[in-house]
């Protein structure tokens, strides 16, 4: 009996401890609130705004918190579970009116055929919906060829390339004349000592004073491969890190690419500048189920 | 002050039973529960800044050519939505903030809800009648991840380009329908005029609804199950220990509703998050070395890097190498997460109703499994930054990939050996513990499952 007194006194300075907190935290959000107006309607800087935000915010939540654990009682509650089973009769009326139900529906065989024929050909109709998302048939689209014979090489500014354009051990981006930018079309021209080729006989044509060029688009996952490593004469994707070695034919030498990127041949045109004498040797870019091999 | 509008609304709807009995619906409270929770609060952050974040963007890939405060990009074309992103970035005030807010709201929100998988699978809270709801939980996960892969691509930067063309290729690589889905997701090979409008429905419309249902669904049936509890004293199969719904837990929620915004307030005001201008807009023919997604796809990123340089010619057909990282392994993955709940009760005989949660300890083949899987994508979210490791290690990168390749399938390994033991270990003192206590007198019985 003699600690009552004592306990309630706690409890009442407990509350009032946790009432000045929650106060104080209010009034911290308040402070953190203006402070946001202030930043908003004045200079818009980011960080304060952020910061003043996460202050009222902070002050708002701490308060909640504090509120709850000093001024609410404790009280561990408990509540019974609801049995989730329903009893075996229910489930079995359920299941009768259910099946009664279904009778009235079905009672001929006939209607039911009906019913699939139509469904199935409104759905064949929805479904068409489908083709209106993509143009053009993949099959085309992904075969289409890139570059014509004849098709001059041109620089990103659509300067014609010629066969002493790039020093060795250098390397430019080319489209095919007239189509700069075509994402599909986009070459890497590199030049090598011609000595050092070691491209298969069907291709020793294709690569006049050492201009050698092959599709930019990586034949992993399609990001150019963009940088070019002249010393061990390796293109490399930065995306996935596959490398490619250009004295080969541009065969895959390290990383996930196992496919050589496609090779565009290329001849001297009377004013000595560089042509396609061919498409690639494969469509360009990613893999997919029936690229040709 | 409730009286009124609970008579007028009650008069109508007749909800007073019900809504009573809602009060004092029992929420447990152990710490572990807010991961959930935490998940929500920022998805509610996600939806508020996702709306005030489409008053400004422009979905449209027609070329403008830029003229604004951001003098590094002046006279640059690019497109209309990415244009819009600058624009909100830097011309409406707090854009950049609620641009900034969203993205961080996102990186938790993917965080919070694998946190969340990660402690009910832990706990075997997913056991019987809880399968649904794992179901749900798990498909929640991959619609984040797609929700937040597709809304990194909406801005049409550098980053989100290459990100959409690996995510095409990947599409593409599908054997015999790939072509054809592919370009019906992307509208055509990546880049496509139609691809960013396409991102766009998917980002605002189909993935948001989605998770707002199962959202809707999984809290229902929570509701309706009740939560699990840890053991301990008062609770059992028949009975839930915690806070009541009101006035205890509504206090606690919205403190820490508040507390989340926050914290992502703070984040989005304080720390960059996608600078997309310093990326500048796609380009194609550009890339940026050291490109990685965001931290929730870096396993995937970690597994086309990882995977040999292999495809497989079946006839003249090909099924290219990102087939099996990109689609195969996700697959793998995802599957096994799904069916994990039907497939244990084949080794465990164990297909009882449980509202206990088991203790990590207590299971060392599904701890040392679930250690395992997250060493697993922890080395792939790792190997996902590869080159940039090189870069600050000055090794060499294909170094690098074989030594990831090897601890792909060492360091999983090890990690389940290290939980099962541990978890033996504290079994063991355990078992001593209670052999004393047992010895010492009768005790208190510690709840448990019994009846």
């Amino acid at each position: 009996m003699a600690d009552e007194k004592p306990l309630a006194d706690q409890e009442e300075r407990r509350q009032n401890l946790g009432m000045v907190l929650t106060m104080l935290a209010f009034a911290v959000s308040i402070a953190g609130a203006v402070g946001f107006l202030y930043v908003y309607w004045t200079n818009h800087d980011n960080g304060l705004m952020g910061a003043s935000a996460a202050v009222a915010l902070a002050g708002m939540g701490v308060g909640l918190v504090v509120w709850t654990h000093f001024l609410m009682r404790h009280e561990e509650a408990a509540a019974e579970r609801p049995v989730l089973p329903s009893s075996p009769e229910l489930r079995e009326a359920f299941v009768q009116d259910f099946v009664a139900g279904q009778d009235q529906i079905g009672r001929r065989q006939v209607l039911g055929w009906a019913t699939t024929g139509t469904l199935v050909v409104l759905g064949a109709g929805g479904l068409s919906l489908l083709r209106s998302l993509f143009g053009a048939s993949p099959e085309t689209v992904l075969k289409a060829p890139v570059w014509r014979r004849g098709d001059r090489l041109v620089t990103p500014e659509g300067r014609p390339v010629s066969v002493e354009t790039l020093e060795p051990g250098s390397t430019i981006t080319v489209f095919p004349e007239g189509r700069v930018g075509f994402v599909p079309g986009q070459t890497v021209l590199i030049r090598v000592q011609a000595d050092l080729l070691r491209l298969p006989p069907e291709r020793r044509q294709w690569a006049p004073q050492g201009n050698v060029a092959f599709s930019r688009l990586c034949t992993h996952a399609g990001c150019p491969v963009a940088l070019y490593e002249a010393t061990r004469h390796l293109l490399l994707c930065p995306c996935h890190q596959s490398t490619f070695n250009v004295l080969t034919g541009a065969q895959p030498t390290s990383g996930p690419a196992a496919r050589a990127l496609p090779q565009l041949p290329l001849y001297v045109d009377a004013h000595n500048h560089l042509r396609a004498a061919g498409d690639f040797t494969e469509p360009p870019g990613p893999g997919f189920w029936s690229l040709p091999s | 002050m409730i009286n009124r509008p609970a008579r007028w609304l009650d008069r109508r709807l007749g909800i007073a039973g019900f809504a009573r009995r809602g009060l004092d619906h029992i929420f447990p409270d152990h710490w572990s529960f807010m991961l959930g929770e935490i998940a929500m609060a920022s998805f509610a952050v996600l939806v508020m800044t996702g709306v005030y974040l489409a008053m400004f963007f422009n979905s449209s890939s027609a070329e403008v050519t830029y003229h604004g405060p951001y003098k590094a990009l002046d006279g640059v074309k690019m497109s209309a939505a990415y244009f819009s992103t600058l624009n909100l970035s830097f011309s409406v005030p707090a854009g950049l903030l609620i641009r900034q807010i969203h993205h961080w709201a996102a990186l938790v929100f993917i965080g919070a809800v694998l946190a969340h998988l990660f402690r009910v699978f832990f706990t075997a809270a997913y056991r019987s009648p809880r399968e649904i709801n794992w179901v749900i939980g798990v498909t929640l996960l991959v619609l984040a991840m797609a929700a937040g892969f597709v809304g990194y691509s909406l801005p049409d930067d550098l980053l989100s380009g290459t990100g959409l063309r690996i995510a095409y290729s990947i599409v593409l690589s599908i054997p015999i329908v790939g072509p054809r889905l592919a370009f019906v997701i992307f509208g055509g090979p990546v880049p496509s005029a139609v691809m960013i409008p396409r991102m766009y429905g998917l980002h605002v419309f189909v993935l948001p609804g989605l998770i707002v249902l199962l959202l809707g669904v999984h809290l229902a049936i929570v509701w309706r199950q009740t939560h699990t509890n840890y053991p301990g004293p008062g609770r059992s199969n028949r009975r839930i220990v915690g806070s009541r719904l009101w006035p205890t837990y509504s206090m606690k929620i919205l403190g820490l509703f508040c507390l989340v915004f926050a914290a992502l307030a703070a984040l989005g005001g304080l720390v960059q998050a996608n600078p997309i201008w310093i990326y500048g807009p796609y380009d194609p023919a550009a890339a940026l070395p050291g490109a990685q997604p965001d931290w929730y796809l870096g396993w995937a990123e970690g597994a086309l890097r990882l995977f040999p340089a292999f495809n497989l010619r079946i006839g003249h057909y090909l099924v290219p190498e990102v087939f099996f990282p990109g689609i195969l392994f996700p697959l793998l993955l995802f599957g096994g997460l799904y069916l994990y709940p039907f497939v244990e009760p084949w080794f465990t005989h164990d297909r009882d109703e449980h509202h206990i949660l088991s203790l990590p300890y207590e299971q060392p083949k599904r701890t040392a499994l679930a250690s395992a899987g997250i060493m697993m994508l922890l080395v792939l979210l790792l190997a996902g930054s590869g080159d940039v490791l090189a870069v600050l290690m000055h090794g060499s990168v294909i170094a690098i990939r074989t030594l990831f390749q090897i601890v792909f399938f060492a360091a999983p390994v090890l990690t389940a050996a290290v939980a099962y033991w541990l978890c033996w270990r504290v079994q063991r003192r355990r078992g001593r513990e209670h052999a004393r206590a047992a010895a010492a007198g009768p005790v208190p019985s510690d709840g448990g499952e019994g009846n």
